[in-house]
Formats: C-alpha cells, sequence, structure tokens
C-alpha cells in the first residue's frame, strides 16, 4: 500500500468500487463526510461486467448533469424482442426517444463507466484505494468497526459492502447464508468493436448516438429459465446469455454451447458479422428477487447492489444497475442520519432497510417477485412457446403449391399441439407474475 | 466459430503462476454435481476427463463465483479472489 492506511480513521469504509458502493461513496463525499472507497480490482470496474443496459433515473437522482459528462454509450430508442426456436426467429419491436428524462435509459461498459464514477467520487474527495482487497470485517463486540485487507486495519463507524453478486464478506460476517444457486444466474458476454461509430448507425439503422436493446428467448437457454442480449455500443456490439443457476446440472448444452447457439442465430451473426472479439466476459447476476433480501444492514454495517440481491429478471428486461445507483445513495442519506444521532447501531441503520423498502426498489422488487418463479418452473415458457409461436409465423407467411388453409384453422392447430388449457393457464399465471 | 480457449485468448489476465485460488477436490460429487460445473462455468475451465474425473485450470477463470455457489460444499473445496491485482481485468466489461 502507497501510504499507511492504518494512520487514518474514516467515517465510512465502502467496499467494492462497482454502481453502487462508487454512488455511495461519491454522495457521502458530496456530504463532506470522510470516506475511503476500497477496490481490489486494478481500476474501478476491472472485475465488473454488464450487458448492459443502464435505466439512468437513478443515476440522474445522484447526479443531475451526468448526461454531459458520464461515458454513456448509446442512448436506447430501439427495443427488440426476438423468440428463437429451430432456426427460426420471431421478432417485435418497438422504437421510442424517450419523452421523459427519468425515462431514458443508456448502453454502457463497466470497465469505462465505473472507474468514471469512481474518479468523480475521488474528485468529490473521497479516498480510493485500487487493487486492495478487503479479507474481513473487523468487529467489537458484535459490531463492525472497519475493515482488514493484508496486514492493514481500518477504522470507521460504518461499513457499507458492495462487493457485488458473490459476496464473500456478507456471508464470511454471517449476516446471510451462502445464496442458493436457484437465486442465481450466469452470464457471458462477447464485446465486438467496429470501426466508426456510422456503422453501428448504419447496421441496425440509428441515429447517431442512439442505441439498440435486443433480448433473446427461446431454444438457446435449452428449455432453463434464461435468454439472451444484444446492445449496441458507441462504436462495439455487446452481445450474450444469462441463464438460471436452478437446473443446470440437468441441461445437455454448456452456457458455451448456448452462446453458441445463440451466435448462430442469423440475426446475431449478422449483427456482429465483420466485428473484431475483443472480450468475453463472465458474471453471476443475482435472480433472488424480493424472497432473497434477508439482511440489508446491522450493528456498523449496510449492504447494497449486487451484494444485497437487488435485481429483477422479468424476461423482457434486466435490471439490476438503477437499484445499485439508488440503494448507495439510501445508504449514504441513512449513515448521514445516523452521523447527525452519533448512533451506528442497528436500529438506527434500519433507516436504510426502510428507505429501500419504501422507494422504486421494494416497490420493484415485490412487484416482479413471483415470476422467477413462475419462469423458473413453467420450461414451456422456453421451448414449448417459441416454437408455437415461430409455427404460427410458419404456417402465415410460408406459401407454396400444396394448397392453402385458412389461418384460423392453422392458428388452431398450433395452440391445440400445447393445449387450450395449458396455454390460458399460463398466459393467466404468467400475467399476474409480471 | 472459434473456440473458446481463443474467445477467451483476447481477454486481459494477470495469471498468478503456481498460486491457484480455486482448489477442486476431483473425485467429490457425482455426475449431476460434476455436470453442474462443466455447464455453468463461463470459462469453460471444468472438463470431464475419459475416466470420469473432472479436471480444472484456474488460468482463464472470469473470478464470477458461479462454481463456488454450484458445488461450494461437494467438488469445490477452496475459493477465493486471486491475490491483489492478479487475475482477469475487464477493459470492456
Amino acid at each position: 500500500m502507497r501510504y499507511s492506511m492504518n494512520q487514518e480513521r474514516f467515517d465510512a469504509i465502502v467496499v467494492g468500487a462497482g454502481m453502487g458502493g462508487a454512488a455511495c461513496a461519491y454522495r457521502l463525499a458530496k456530504a463532506g463526510k470522510k470516506v475511503l472507497l476500497i477496490e481490489r480490482g486494478n481500476y474501478a470496474g476491472a472485475k465488473n461486467m454488464t450487458g448492459g443496459r443502464i435505466y439512468t433515473h437513478s443515476l440522474e437522482m445522484l447526479m443531475p448533469d451526468f448526461r454531459g459528462k458520464a461515458p454513456l454509450e448509446r442512448k436506447v430508442t430501439a427495443e427488440k424482442i426476438s423468440i428463437l426456436q429451430g432456426g427460426q426467429e420471431t421478432t417485435i419491436g418497438y422504437a421510442a426517444n424517450p419523452q421523459k428524462a427519468q425515462d431514458e435509459s443508456y448502453t454502457v461498459l463497466r470497465s469505462v463507466f465505473d472507474r468514471f464514477l469512481a474518479g468523480e467520487a475521488e474528485k468529490a474527495g473521497a479516498m480510493v484505494v485500487n487493487k486492495i482487497q478487503v479479507d474481513e470485517l473487523v468487529k467489537e463486540g458484535g459490531r463492525v468497526v472497519g475493515v482488514r485487507c493484508g496486514k492493514d486495519t481500518v477504522l470507521c463507524d460504518v461499513v457499507i459492502l458492495a462487493d457485488g453478486a458473490n459476496s464473500m464478506l456478507a456471508e464470511q460476517s454471517g449476516f446471510r447464508k451462502r445464496t442458493r444457486p436457484a437465486d442465481m444466474a450466469v452470464g457471458v458476454k462477447e464485446v465486438y468493436t467496429f470501426p466508426k461509430s456510422n456503422f453501428i448507425d448504419d447496421r441496425f439503422c440509428l441515429a447517431p448516438g442512439e442505441g439498440l436493446s435486443q433480448l433473446f428467448m427461446g431454444d438457446i437457454s435449452c428449455g432453463l429459465m434464461g435468454g439472451g442480449f444484444l446492445y449496441t455500443n458507441k462504436t462495439s456490439v455487446s452481445v450474450g446469455v444469462v441463464v438460471s443457476l436452478s437446473h443446470i446440472g440437468e441441461a445437455d448444452m454448456t452456457i458455451d454451447e448456448m452462446m453458441n447457439r445463440l451466435l448462430s442465430y442469423p440475426c446475431v451473426a449478422n449483427a456482429i458479422r465483420g466485428g473484431k472479439l475483443v472480450e468475453r466476459s463472465g458474471h453471476m447476476v443475482p435472480e433472488v428477487g424480493y424472497r432473497g433480501i434477508s439482511t440489508l444492514s446491522g450493528d456498523g454495517f449496510m449492504i447494497v447492489g449486487d451484494a444485497a440481491g437487488f435485481c429483477v429478471n422479468i424476461g423482457y428486461a434486466v435490471r439490476g444497475m438503477d437499484f445499485a445507483i439508488a440503494s448507495g445513495i439510501y445508504a449514504a442519506d441513512a449513515y448521514i442520519k445516523a452521523h447527525e444521532a452519533g448512533d451506528y447501531s442497528a436500529s438506527s441503520l434500519r433507516r436504510y432497510d426502510q428507505m429501500v423498502e419504501n422507494s422504486f426498489i421494494g416497490h420493484d422488487l415485490k412487484l416482479y417477485r413471483k415470476f422467477p418463479e413462475f419462469a423458473s418452473s413453467n420450461p414451456r415458457l422456453f421451448s414449448t412457446y417459441p416454437e408455437l409461436i415461430n409455427g404460427i409465423m410458419h404456417d402465415t407467411f410460408m406459401i407454396n403449391g400444396d394448397g392453402a388453409s385458412s389461418l384460423s384453422s392453422k392458428l388452431m392447430k398450433r395452440a391445440k399441439s400445447v393445449g387450450l388449457f395449458t396455454l390460458i393457464g399460463d398466459a393467466i399465471k404468467g400475467g399476474r407474475s409480471l | 466459430m472459434r473456440s473458446l480457449e481463443e474467445k477467451l485468448g483476447v481477454n486481459k489476465y494477470y495469471v498468478n503462476e503456481g498460486h491457484a485460488h480455486i482448489e477442486i477436490d476431483s473425485s467429490a460429487g457425482d455426475m449431476l454435481e460434476k455436470k453442474k460445473l462443466i455447464n455453468a462455468c463461463p470459462a469453460g475451465l471444468y472438463t470431464l476427463q475419459e475416466d470420469g474425473s473432472l479436471a480444472f485450470d484456474y488460468a482463464g477463470c472470469l473470478e464470477c463465483g458461479t462454481c463456488r455457489i454450484l458445488c461450494g460444499d461437494t467438488i469445490v473445496k477452496k475459493w477465493r479472489y486471486p491475490d491483489n491485482t492478479k487475475g482477469v481485468e475487464f477493459r470492456q466489461g
């Protein structure tokens, strides 16, 4: 370590310079608090990965002028959902420029974005230390009072755990049990670069600066809950697959084979054709939803972002980064209140839990709490229905010399192949879980 | 299509030679347990050998922790992050 951290005492120590951690450190530093942000990567973002698209309403809450300075890739104005099955593709598209500022979302790359956010925290007065791993939380009489990094111990009032989806610290410290595989998904991503930004504009029919978000479901996840994604960045395209860990051992395909199946679909193959692969990354995604949220705070600590399990995957939207930033803000605000009272006990920091609960985080996680169970217990969603939909499309558009039949009889034949009652039952259950 | 190994080759790694941050018990776990790792590791680092045992190579690890969540009580004996400055470094993310 370049300086001796143990000489100093901090108001707050934030572990992990991802979205939640850097946001929290920025907010605390802005409020004049003495904050230390510790990151194990060689720079903020070096260990982080997203699909990625961020809904920027919470970034706006943190940094109202973010549009002028944050390294955003493209503003999403085009949405597509593609249902893939047996080499066939049915795509639904929607295009609109968000009307209100708070409706905006942008594609991002984490190694660029996180470095920016941690840099802003540093500019605001936070001490940012990279290349250091926190080995354990230091406790005194059951209360968290600091962190230990190798031989160094640094003390503070409150530790904010922002150490990501694979949060070892919360587990190690006994704040929570190890996450169950059913509450996690794993993602892989490839980034393909192209020489110029107008190349992306032209290929995807986008105005300069505007971007596409495309999600895929169907036989790419081999019947498991999961799917694919494609996002356009400034001069690159991110493409990947996310699949639930709940039944992964029973699948007939590895996640790499799922990725290859996605890449073999013409709509994806043509999207990245001629691009240069510059990275193949992987990461875990919490899919616990509201059920999985147990401990958010206690004596001397708060947990934010992925480490707290704040993530929602509802098939047509995957969110985590907006929750992470907002929870970082709430943790900072809860600290500031606790500081005023000079009380960092569990009952004082419960204010953080309440802020989360009463915010859009609590609301949205509760709203979608039934979806993961519905989706993971319903393999029809990822095999039968994609086949049905592509079958209907096939019947509709295929014209040959075999003699035509009416569209309604074709539809009935397809629907009966699934079973009308099954179809109606799933439609009701699925509708309710969303 | 390029192999996974070739694809991972474009990544930036600082491999900590001789210091595996993950250790496995290749004799532990039944086939379902092994298949979890084979199917889920995003870097394809768990491979089934001809004799039915599991082989693992920590170089190439993306540090996601999936194997720890799946088989932390069975096959994966030790899981920690690589030492400071080591391991994968995402330049895109």
